[in-house]
């Protein structure tokens, strides 16, 4: 039990420097033209990026980005996945079969590859960014929901639930959407962990928040143009990646063994 | 079997089908108007007329469809707005660096994945055991945009045993199949363990062992040629991982494959580029997948006669 202290810290400190980072009148894009690229301990925690700002600070700015957009992404995939997939699979029929083709498309892209290429057309900024990778994200939401539901819609509770003459509406929200919470649960934390590196990603590929905004992804790109003089640009933003990521994935892994749920196998087509 | 690849290969084409659309509806829906672009916000509105009617932007976005698929089929994948040149020679330069890269990181991966999970299954519950399922946690959780930066650190900048970047001999292939295959071989390593853990308590392992066969040729004869389908089956399904993985790896390294002319094409706006490059890449991981299916169904009878449902 103690090993969970450490990634539950971490997060935490994530989610401190989100909610708090605005109240600390912090100077993230104040430029110290005498600092650049000066290393860590000289005058700043971390260092100083190649234009004199303070890179603790843009940090902890940067912490905000990538909790919000995981927040809402993640948010916003779980909601309508499970949504759809939930509905249409209870319903079945022609309304199963056509999400069943679409999910199939949808997931026929690979990894983040839609998400840049729409991030990139829509063009950079935040919003975007949740409208690319919830467009990515909620597919993998309606396939697991859509499984759980064909499993659960043949129980007897749900049988007697339909011979009282409950709706279908409240079918679906009190008795199949509570059963399917664990399964949900668990890959919504490792989804975190997914839409924090995209969130990244996107920004390091330049297709994320704008300057003089900070990202984690952005501060790593800037960083890795100055690799032999200032190493610790590129090292302080990827350790606070790996780190979240890091401590989710262990979360996620301990949740999984706990809520007892394997990977429900696609029963479609 | 012929029932079975002729119901895997009509969905195959129908996912095809829906992947080209909305690659096509993403270009053509979102805001921002090609012609625009190519001739500038100076040209003339006559000009632009010209320029729109030329290309066939001026017709229904459906004939405009139809018309795109009727060039797909004859390998027709339109101009590149900013090289000025057809999509399909741009594509066929950059694919055999994508290709070296991808077969460079399947090696790597394997080479890691493999000792690791056979490792862990046979020494379960020990210090060898969370050592290997530790690497495979922290390779799934460092991002390539990250360990590639850092590679460079280490081998190229402090070391020069690697080039920085480009693609320049066999060496500088090294350090992005690294990147690119360590994610990789953290997800194959924990599926290999898994599987081998479930073919040891077999019962023709305990015939093999009885038999006196060498330790290492009970696990490797015996054990893990029975684990090997269900991470062929993995391997599949993550080639599309590593696909698009590779967009954001050659960019790191200024690797002049197809995920870099990606990139390229959204920083140029060039459309026709983009939407190829989406559409070679995805088709590649559907014909893949279906590839691995196949080759299952045909290994394993089990499939081939139960499936097709």
């Amino acid at each position: 039990m103690i090993r969970l202290w450490i990634p539950f810290g971490v997060l935490a400190l994530w989610a401190l420097m989100t909610a708090g980072g605005q109240y600390l009148s912090l100077t993230p894009n104040l430029i110290h033209l005498d600092s650049i690229l000066n290393t860590p301990g000289s005058g700043a925690l971390l260092g100083f990026d190649d234009l004199g700002r303070h890179i603790d600070e843009r940090l902890i700015i940067g912490a905000r980005t990538s909790f919000l957009v995981s927040f809402w992404v993640v948010g916003l995939s779980v909601l309508v996945g499970t949504l759809v997939g939930t509905v249409t699979a209870y319903l079945g029929g022609w309304w199963d079969r056509v999400t069943v083709q679409l999910v199939d498309v949808f997931l026929a892209f690979p990894g983040i590859l839609l998400a840049i290429a729409l991030a990139g057309l829509l063009g950079p900024g935040i919003d975007n960014i949740v409208i690319a990778l919830t467009t990515v994200g909620w597919v993998g939401y309606a396939r697991l929901s859509r499984a759980q539901v064909l499993s659960l819609k043949h129980r007897e509770h749900v049988q007697a639930a339909e011979a009282l003459g409950s709706g279908k509406w409240f079918i679906i929200r009190r008795h199949l959407i509570p059963l399917m919470a664990a399964p949900l649960i668990v890959e919504a934390t490792f989804g975190i962990a997914a839409v924090v590196i995209a969130e990244a990603g996107l920004s390091f590929l330049g297709l994320g928040v704008q300057p003089p905004e900070a990202s984690w992804g952005a501060m790593i790109r800037d960083g890795s143009r100055y690799m032999l003089v200032a190493p610790h640009m590129v090292l302080a933003p990827g350790v606070a990646i790996f780190a979240v990521v890091l401590s989710v994935n262990l979360l996620g892994d301990r949740l999984r063994d706990r809520l007892d749920t394997r990977m429900v196998v696609d029963t479609g087509n | 079997m012929a029932a079975y690849l002729f119901h895997r290969l009509t969905g195959a084409l129908l996912v095809i089908f829906g992947v080209t659309g909305i690659v096509f509806l993403l270009v053509h829906l979102i805001p921002g108007d090609p012609v625009e672009i190519m001739l500038g916000e100076s040209a003339s509105v006559a000009d632009r007329e010209v320029l729109r009617a030329a290309l066939g932007l001026d017709k229904p976005v459906l004939t405009q469809f139809y018309h795109y698929l009727g060039g797909l089929l004859q390998l027709d994948l339109g101009t590149s707005i900013h090289f000025r040149r057809p999509v399909s020679e741009l594509l066929l330069e950059r694919l055999p660096a994508t290709g070296l890269l991808a077969a460079a990181t399947l090696a790597v991966s394997m080479a890691l994945a493999f000792p690791l999970g056979v490792i862990a299954a046979i020494r379960r519950n020990t210090a060898w055991d969370s050592a290997a399922m530790g690497f495979s946690m922290l390779g799934v959780s460092i991002p390539n945009f990250w360990l590639g930066p850092l590679l460079i650190l280490v081998f190229s900048l402090w070391l020069g045993w690697f080039p920085v970047s480009g693609h320049d001999g066999f060496v500088s292939v090294v350090l992005p199949a690294v990147t690119l295959g360590t994610g990789l071989a953290a997800v194959l390593s924990r599926m290999v363990r898994s599987s081998m853990l479930e073919v040891l308590g077999e019962d023709y392992m305990r015939t093999a062992r009885a038999k006196g066969l060498a330790p290492h040729r009970v696990v490797l004869r015996h054990g893990l040629r029975n684990a090997l389908l269900p991470v062929i089956t993995l391997l599949g399904l993550q080639l599309g991982a590593l696909l698009a993985g590779a967009v954001i790896t050659e960019t790191v390294f200024s690797w002049p494959g197809v995920g870099l002319l990606t990139i390229e094409s959204i920083q140029t706006r060039d459309y026709p580029v983009l939407q190829a490059c989406v559409l070679l890449i995805s088709t590649t991981y559907v014909l893949v997948n279906l590839l691995t299916d196949i080759v299952y169904a045909w290994i394993d009878p089990r499939i081939r006669i139960g499936g097709g449902q």
